[in-house]
């Protein structure tokens, strides 16, 4: 067994690597909450239950209709991206100029309709979706055995938040997004249509969390609560983060997942409250959030 | 002014003379229920209605209460009011310490904070030792009260519960027309302002917290006594959002409104459980938040006062 300085390499290497896939998922649904954020202004508390209707979504495409892996994995954050259009649209729309702290009730209670929706039809026992065929295995390194479908993950979850950067920073319909979160009645006094790309950007961030969900299908078991968990750390990381920034979102993402596995792997015991103290210890340094403007 | 003070105290006494007769007509475990809710809720509704705070962690408050009281009660055969003393006092240190951190963020920053916050303190009461875990603290004695009065007496345990909700509600009300809750009022109406009049805005939010979480302790440790158990369900974010649902339900920034709508969603639940629709709680209760605020944001005791207004 490789062992450094009396640490086990291929028990550090493993817990890094689970640290790393959270972490993907982090970054996927902080990413998704900061651009609804940046443009509406609000929270949206039904992240969670997305990325949970994502997972759902693709289990159900699988076992009713044959919809493989990789038709879902385009259809899944598609149809849930719809939902969110449709959500805006109805709900959200119509109390947008009320106290923003009115749409997080409006879509904690969403989230706890879809929560109680899916646990009445499928109970909260969780169910095993398989790893597609082409991206089962795994390869040996020296140090660690890689299963493949997290590498994917890994891969695939930094070439997407990638990508959605690289559209907000760098392409033009990217700069209409940032002028909007600037400055939303100025952009509609040069003619864009704010209210359709307000609809469009909550539908966009509200698919990338049924991305995530796919994708998590393989790895952790579908169940009505796998939103809920996971969206309260990723509140956390957002206060860590500050929403003010899109590349910052990602890499804290990612970085609390790294620091996660790691706790994991030194201290097991503070693994699953490590990243609300790493909170306590950012509000008491800097309380806008690492990447945060000074309010 | 005058008037409505007139009303208040008119209203005041009804509602007194209802809770006197209230145990011969109902069933006192439901009442008590009702009142230890409504405590925590009037409790929330100080720094959501009073004060424009939205926290989405006060179960941990409710919780830390409760499994103080619980660990004493069956552990050093301490009387009932010190052990309800302790719980307050419990969840208040706690609050001092998760307000100071809290109101360094505003709005929405604000909820997601203490909703973060409460999660530490559920993993941690999820592992710590003395909480039982899964299991929670089952057969917490209700004791004798003073060493006297025999509280396993529905009944009398009853006034117990009502005297505490009582005081709760007094402080509450005195807090909020006191010059402090003054300040509060105007620091939620327009927080710069605030400022630029020479308020430390920070530390009266912090003391309003520290206020809110001691009586929602209050509520928990007296919910403790009352079911003779304390558990993980009341440290959970359900719980937490139950309350906020208890305070829009019946009317947020009004002093009834949170007593209200603590009555109606208890009642709700209560019914529902008993009967065939127990599976689709969780969906009624999204339905009821998701309808109050798209439709009835000003709740129950709102509405009734706007509506009187309006014709009166």
């Amino acid at each position: 067994m490789a062992t450094f300085l009396g640490i086990n390499l291929f028990g550090l290497f493993g817990q890094l690597l689970v640290g790393l896939i959270n972490g993907s998922f982090y970054a996927l649904l902080s990413l998704g909450l900061a651009i609804i954020f940046g443009l509406l202004k609000i929270i949206n508390f039904a992240q969670g239950a997305m990325y949970m209707l994502g997972a759902f979504a693709a289990w159900m495409a699988l076992n009713y209709l044959g919809i493989n892996y990789w038709l879902a994995l385009i259809l899944v954050p598609l149809a849930v991206g719809a939902a969110g259009i449709l959500m805006e649209r109805l709900l959200i729309r119509p109390i947008a100029k009320e106290d923003h702290l009115y749409s997080l009730l409006l879509t904690f209670g969403i989230a706890l309709m879809l929560q109680g929706m899916f646990t009445h039809v499928f109970g909260s026992s969780g169910m095993a979706y398989a790893i597609p065929e082409a991206l089962q295995g795994g390869i040996k390194l020296p140090f660690m055995y890689l299963p493949t479908y997290r590498a994917w993950i890994v891969v695939a979850s930094i070439l997407v938040c990638g990508a959605t950067w690289w559209m907000i920073e760098k392409t033009r319909l990217g700069a209409y997004l940032r002028a909007g979160t600037e400055n939303a009645q100025l952009m509609q006094a040069f003619g864009i249509n704010v209210p359709l790309m307000v609809t469009l950007t909550f539908g966009f961030g509200v698919g990338l969390a049924g991305f995530a969900g796919v994708m998590a299908a393989p790895v952790y078991s579908v169940s009505p609560d796998m939103g809920s968990n996971l969206l309260i750390i990723v509140f956390a990381i957002v206060v860590i983060g500050g929403m003010g920034s899109i590349g910052g979102a990602i890499l804290t993402g990612l970085g609390m997942g790294i620091v996660e596995g790691l706790t994991k792997y030194f201290y097991p015991e503070a693994s699953s409250t490590v990243i609300f103290l790493v909170m306590v210890i950012v509000l008491l340094l800097k309380p806008a959030g690492l990447f945060g403007k000074e309010a | 002014m005058n008037t409505s003070i007139f009303t208040h105290s008119k209203l005041n006494l009804v509602l007194l003379l209802l809770a006197l007769v209230a145990p011969f007509v109902l069933y006192p475990v439901f009442l008590m229920k009702v009142l230890c809710f409504a405590l925590f809720a009037c409790a929330f509704n100080l720094l959501l209605g009073f004060a424009g705070l939205l926290s989405f962690g006060h179960a941990v408050f409710l919780g830390t209460g409760g499994y103080v009281t619980g660990y004493l009660m069956i552990n050093t055969g301490i009387t009932p009011e010190l052990g309800i003393l302790a719980g307050t006092v419990a969840a208040g240190l706690i609050g001092a310490l998760y307000g100071k951190l809290a109101v360094r963020r505003e709005g929405i920053y604000f909820a997601m904070v203490t909703l973060a916050l409460a999660q530490l303190a559920f993993f941690f009461y999820l592992q710590a030792p003395f909480t039982g875990g899964e299991d929670g603290l089952q057969g917490v004695p209700r004791g004798h009260l003073f060493g006297v009065i025999d509280l396993s007496d529905n009944l009398q345990m009853y006034f117990f519960v009502l005297a505490i909700f009582l005081f709760g509600f007094w402080l509450i009300q005195r807090t909020v027309h006191s010059p402090f809750g003054q300040v509060l009022k105007a620091i939620r109406e327009n927080e710069p302002r605030a400022i630029s009049l020479g308020y430390n805005v920070n530390d009266y939010k912090w003391v309003a917290f520290i206020i809110s979480a001691a009586l929602a302790g209050l509520a928990g440790s007296t919910k403790t006594l009352v079911f003779q158990l304390a558990s993980l369900t009341d440290v959970h974010w359900h719980m937490s959002g139950e309350v906020v649902l208890m305070t829009l339900v019946g009317g947020m920034g009004t002093l009834f409104g949170p007593l209200v709508g603590a009555a109606a969603i208890v009642t709700i639940q209560n019914y529902l459980s008993g009967g065939e629709l127990g599976n689709y709680i969780h969906i009624i209760m999204g339905a009821i938040f998701v309808i109050c605020v798209l439709a009835f944001r000003n709740g129950i005791v709102g509405q009734f006062r706007k509506v009187l207004k309006q014709n009166f």
